[in-house]
Parts: structure tokens; sequence; C-alpha cells
């Protein structure tokens, strides 16, 4: 099988993204989390952008632009003031060991590749790898969730996780139809300001923002 | 098709304005008015679709059959009588200085935002956008669950968020991947997510990738669901929200996530021409039947222990749609409308309930036919139509569900009774001494409307003695339509 110019790009870009999951997730200071989770915004917008130009879908340029504009800059902006306000420069405060959240980690990429083994292969674009690698990226973005104990770096994990969508999406589909992927941004904006809103609220109400506090009052 | 932008239109542009009015004395009336005639334009539809059989609008952008008619009536229907409900509930909530106007305001907004997000999930015939309806009645009602601002409801509404947000990405991975293989068939646009061209074309689809979707599908919106072991969101976010948004999300919002389900249940049995995807949603149903039943009887808090029974009953219907034989599929449907029904007047019930002794707790609430008649008796009849007693709908659908299962999967009857028995012991061992027992001596005397409560236990109780053939003819027409063959 000829592999195209275009799989290649791909490839790497993949490899990239998962790269850049596992050092949100290797990651133990709040800045650099941020930092890191600003570069996926950008590998992201740059997959896009290179995905539109070497398939020729303009198309994709508008969601490359709206995820640099959205993901790579406005979100972690906006997370980065919340911890400036809130004043936490502090550890990101694992639940589980970092290096033990690494191991299971590549224990989920190796499901991830195990899922994907019956697909076979669907079209010019799409191959197995990129499914797997999409896979892990949404699965890994779930164990940062589930691993942290602080409302915030959850919150990353979520806006990782979406990432880690959008990348599915245009790595594997050339995008998704304008019309569902403004939606879709739209709808992640708006998940943001809501979080920003709870951010404040469980900061009045509870004086932290460890998740443990939170399950206490139940 | 100026009917669905009325529908859409009017909770859309209410949201907008009750932003601004929504604290005045008039903005109960505004809630209940724009809902009505929301109301009249689904049942106009609905007639539309009797009369002509299902059909596509504005292009192909929104689409109507027996299916989604049905659920766009029972939606309309029941946001109506919460909005009558919620007039005279929320300025109760009012004066007793547990919301301020800033946040009636909100409340009333996100309460028809919320709508607008379910309907649209309803009539939209792309996949993509129901997703991000459905996402955005989430947020709507996020929003709304930790109106009160306690300690525990902020937990109650970050638990919710996190929960459901996680659940509704899976699905919007299982999304990509049916667009994945559908795109190479209609073509990389929207075509490729629209509902009526995928069940066209469900054949050609892969179906290796179609059972993979399925699953991520199902983990997504079976959070939403509430299907065990991904509904402990759910207890908390009825339990801490304002009354009227406990009967939505038990009565609509479940209903709209299985909605969802369904849909592409009935899709992905085109493609794989196999029953992974009816045994999937059997198990995860009858496991939410078992554990809620029993989780059931550990419950203190009132709203609680209704909502473990809609987890228990979205169970039971996610169990018939799995089995799905058109039987199963017309069980699950009146199972739907009476639980839909019931469920809700059970929140307005309890919601005045919790008014007049001034808590949740069960444990005080105490003695409610004596104090409060209306109340009392609500309760006690309530109980007995979700608890699956004749004459009431619930009985009938649950009997149906019973036949089906026992044409395909006998031995699973028995474990699915057991269920109901144990989950129906719990509901009495903590009704009884409330509808009975002593009135406490801080108990309210509080002005109540139980017409909404009254309303919709009759229709309950004339699903279940005699339904009407031309519901019943719709019912069997959806029923066959899911079944995926002609009648």
């Amino acid at each position: 099988m000829q592999v195209t110019l275009l799989q290649q790009w791909v490839g790497v870009a993949a490899a990239m993204m998962l790269l850049v999951v596992f050092a949100l997730l290797a990651q133990r200071h709040m800045h650099a989390l941020l930092r890191w989770f600003a570069l996926q915004g950008i590998v992201l917008a740059l997959t896009s952008a290179l995905v539109a130009n070497v398939a020729d879908v303009p198309e994709l340029y508008i969601s490359a632009i709206l995820a640099l504009i959205l993901k790579g800059v406005l979100l972690p902006w906006m997370l980065w003031r919340i911890v400036i306000n809130l004043g936490m420069h502090r550890e990101v405060e694992p639940l589980v060991n970092v290096s033990v959240t690494l191991l299971i980690g590549a224990a989920l990429v190796l499901f991830s590749f195990y899922v994907s083994l019956p697909i076979e292969k669907l079209s010019q674009l799409v191959t197995r790898n990129t499914i797997a690698i999409a896979l892990a990226c949404v699965l890994l973005s779930m164990l940062m969730m589930i691993t942290r104990r602080k409302a915030i770096t959850q919150v990353v994990g979520f806006l990782a996780m979406e990432n880690a969508l959008f990348f599915t999406a245009t790595s594997t589909t050339y995008g998704m139809p304008l019309l569902v992927e403004i939606g879709v941004a739209f709808d992640v904006l708006i998940a943001a300001l809501v979080f920003g809103l709870f951010f404040f609220q469980i900061r009045k109400t509870f004086d932290s923002l460890n998740l443990e506090d939170l399950e206490d009052r139940q | 098709m100026n009917l669905f932008d009325l529908l859409l239109g009017a909770p859309l542009i209410t949201s907008v304005i009750m932003a601004f009015m929504g604290h005045t004395r008039s903005a109960t009336s505004v809630n209940i008015a724009a809902s009505a005639i929301a109301l009249i334009t689904a049942l106009s539809l609905a007639y539309r679709v009797l009369q002509l059989g299902s059909f596509t609008a504005h292009g192909q952008l929104f689409f109507l059959d027996a299916y989604n008619v049905f659920l766009l009536s029972l939606t309309a229907f029941v946001a109506t009588t919460t909005a009558i409900f919620s007039g005279p509930y929320m300025l109760h909530e009012q004066q007793i200085g547990r919301v301020t106007a800033n946040r009636l305001r909100l409340y009333h907004s996100m309460f028809q935002l919320f709508v607008f997000g379910m309907y649209l999930v309803l009539t939209t015939n792309n996949l993509g956008v129901m997703w991000i309806a459905l996402e955005l009645a989430t947020l709507a009602t996020v929003l709304l669950v930790s109106l009160y601002r306690t300690p525990a409801a902020i937990a109650a509404a970050w638990k919710y968020f996190i929960i459901c947000g996680v659940g509704i990405a899976l699905a919007l991975f299982g999304t990509i991947l049916i667009f994945a293989t559908s795109s190479d068939v209609l073509g990389h646009g929207n075509d490729a997510l629209t509902w009526t061209l995928l069940y066209d074309n469900a054949g050609q689809l892969a179906p290796r990738v179609m059972t993979i979707a399925f699953v991520f599908l199902i983990v997504g919106y079976g959070t939403k669901v509430g299907l065990v072991p991904m509904h402990t969101w759910l207890p908390d976010a009825h339990g801490e929200g304002p009354t009227p948004i406990s009967a939505v999300l038990s009565g609509l919002l479940l209903n709209i996530a299985l909605y969802a389900l369904v849909r592409c249940k009935t899709l992905v049995d085109g493609a794989t021409q196999g029953d992974l995807a009816g045994n999937l949603m059997m198990g995860f149903g009858m496991l939410s039947v078992l554990v809620a039943a029993l989780s059931l009887h550990r419950q203190r808090d009132v709203k609680r222990m209704f909502s473990f029974s809609s987890i228990e009953h979205m169970g039971l219907m996610t169990f018939a749609f799995g089995i799905g034989t058109p039987l199963a599929n017309f069980a699950g449907l009146l199972h739907m409308t009476a639980h839909s029904l019931v469920k809700s007047g059970i929140f307005f019930t309890v919601g005045h309930a919790a008014q007049a002794m001034g808590t949740q707790q069960m444990i005080n609430i105490r003695g409610l036919v004596s104090h409060h008649p209306g109340i009392g008796w609500g309760l006690l009849i309530g109980t007995v139509a979700i608890a699956g007693f004749p004459p009431f709908g619930v009985f009938t659908s649950e009997f149906l569900l019973f036949t089906a299962a026992l044409h395909t999967h006998p031995w699973v009857v028995v474990p699915l009774l057991l269920g109901l028995v144990v989950a129906f012991a719990g509901l009495f061992r903590h009704v009884q001494p409330m509808a009975f027992g002593v009135v406490p001596d801080n108990a309210a005397s509080i002005k109540i409307n139980m017409l909404p409560v009254y309303v919709h236990l009759g229709l309950a109780l004339i699903l279940g003695l005699a339904l009407p053939p031309f519901l019943a003819d719709w019912y069997q027409t959806a029923a066959y339509l899911l079944h995926g063959t002609a009648r």
C-alpha cells in the first residue's frame, strides 16, 4: 500500500498529540500544565491547517483559525487568569503518583490499539493508527481528570479531551461539517464560561478548590 | 415551514427576554404562555404527521416521524405544566429567601433555553446538531441545579457537569466514528450526518466501526439517561436543584437522552445486522433496574429516593428498546409517556410537601394526608402509579414489556420482576409514614397548586384504562419504525 504524503503528515501530527497529552499527565506545576495545554491547542490548529492544505479542504482553515483562537489562546488565557486571581500557583496535587499515572497511561495506549484492531482501513485518510492514537488521547485526558485533586486540573483534563476529539475529527474525517464544528466550538466556549463561574462559586462556598472538600458536604 | 420556526423560536426568544424580565411578576405568565405556544405548535405538527406521515422541513435540516413527534408533544406538554407549577413554587422560594431576583431571572431564562435545547434534539435531522443541542440542554440545567448556591447544590452541579461532560464527550467520539464511515458513502458534508439519509444507506456503513461507535454512544448518552454505573450524578442533581427542575430532568431530559440512544441503536442495527447493540442495552437496563431498586431503600432525602426510581424506570425502558421487537418498542414508548407524566407529577407533589414541612428529609415529613390532604393523596396515588399498579399506564407498559421479554428472553423476567418488587417495597416503606404518621409541629400551611398533578395522573390513568385508538396506532407506527421494518 502506498503511503501518501498526507498520511505521513497526519502520522506525525498524531505522534505530537500523544506526546503532548503525556506531557500534560506528567506535569507537577500548574503553570507548566497550562503552557502545555496551550501548546496542545496550537498543535491542533497546525494539524487542521496541514490537512486543509494537503487535502485541499478549504473549510478546515476556518476550523484551524477557530482552534488557534479558542484553544490555543483564549481558553489557556482564561484559565491562567483564574489561577492568578484565585492565587493558586502551586502544585497540581495528583491523587496517584505521577510515575504510576504515566504507566497506567502507557497501558491505556496499548488498550486503544487493541480496541482499534478490528477496524479495517476506511478511506484514503483514515488509518488504524490514527484512530487508535485519537482514542488513546481521549482516554489519557480522562485519566488526568480522574487522578487530579483540584477542580482546575479536572477542567484542563476536560478541555484536553475536547481537543483530542477535535483532533479525531480532523485526522480521521477531514473535520466534521462546518455547521457541527462551529456548534461544538460554541458549546465548549459556553462550558468554559460555566466552569469559570463555578470556580468562583466553589471558592466562595468552600474556601478551596480541592474536590475532596466538595465530596464531604454531600 | 413556519411551525418549526415557531416551535424553536418561542423558547429561544423567551429565554433572551427572561434574562431581562425574569424577576418581574409577569415572568411566570410569560413563561407559561411561551410554553403553551410551543405546545400548540407541537400538537399541530403531530397532527400533520398523523395525517401525512413523516416529513422533512427546511431542506433536510429538520425532520419529523412518528417517533420524535410523539416525544415532542410529550415534552411540550410536561414543559407547559411545569411552567404552571413553577409559578407559585418559585414565588414561595423567593418569599422564604432561597432565591433572589437575579437568580429568578437566571432560572426563567435557563428553563426556556433548556426547553429549546430539547426541542432541537428532537427535531433536528443532523446527528452532530443533536449532540450540540443535548450539550446545550445539559449546560443550561447545570446552572439550574446550582441555583440555591448551597454547598451541597454546588457540589451536585459540579458533579453533574463533569460526569455528563465526559459522558457526552464520549458520545461525540462515537458520532465522529459514524461520520468517518458514513462520509465514505454519502460524501464529506452534512449529508453524512443526516438521519434520514443514514437510515436509507445503513447497509453500506462499515459494521465494525459502527459497533465500536455504538459502545461509545451507549456509554455517552447512557450517562445522560442515568444508566448504572454512570448514574452517580443523577440523584445529587435531582436532590439539590429546585423541584420544577427535578421534574423536567426526570420526566424529560432522561427521555431525550434515551431518544438519542435509541435512534443510534436503530442505525447501528441497520449497519451490523446483529443484535449486539440490543444486548448491550438490555445489559445496562437490567443492571440499572436492580441497582436502583436496592438503592431506593437506603435513601433519606425524598427527592433522591424518587430519582432512584427514575433510574429504575429508565433502565426498564432501555431494556425494552434493547429487546427491540415491535411489541417491546411499543412497551418502551408507552412506558416513556407514562413515566414522564407520573414522575413529574410526583416531583410536583414532593416539592409542595417539602415546602410545607420545610425539609426534604423523609424522616421529618410526616402526616401529609391529614395536614394537606391534596398533597398526601397526590403522593400516595402517584406512588401507586409509579410502582406499577393497575389501572395506571405504568402497569400496562410493564405488562407489555414482560410479555415481549417472555417471547424472546424468558429467563430475564425473573430478575426484572424481582427488581420491581424490591423497588415497590422501597417506595412504600418510605412513602407510607410520610403520608400517614403524626404531623410535626413546624408544618406550615402553604398555597398549593395541585392541578398539574391531577392532570398528569389523570392522563396516566387514561393510558392504563383506555388507550385511545389513535394513540395506540401512533405508538405502533413508531414501534415498527424503530424495529426498522415497515408495518
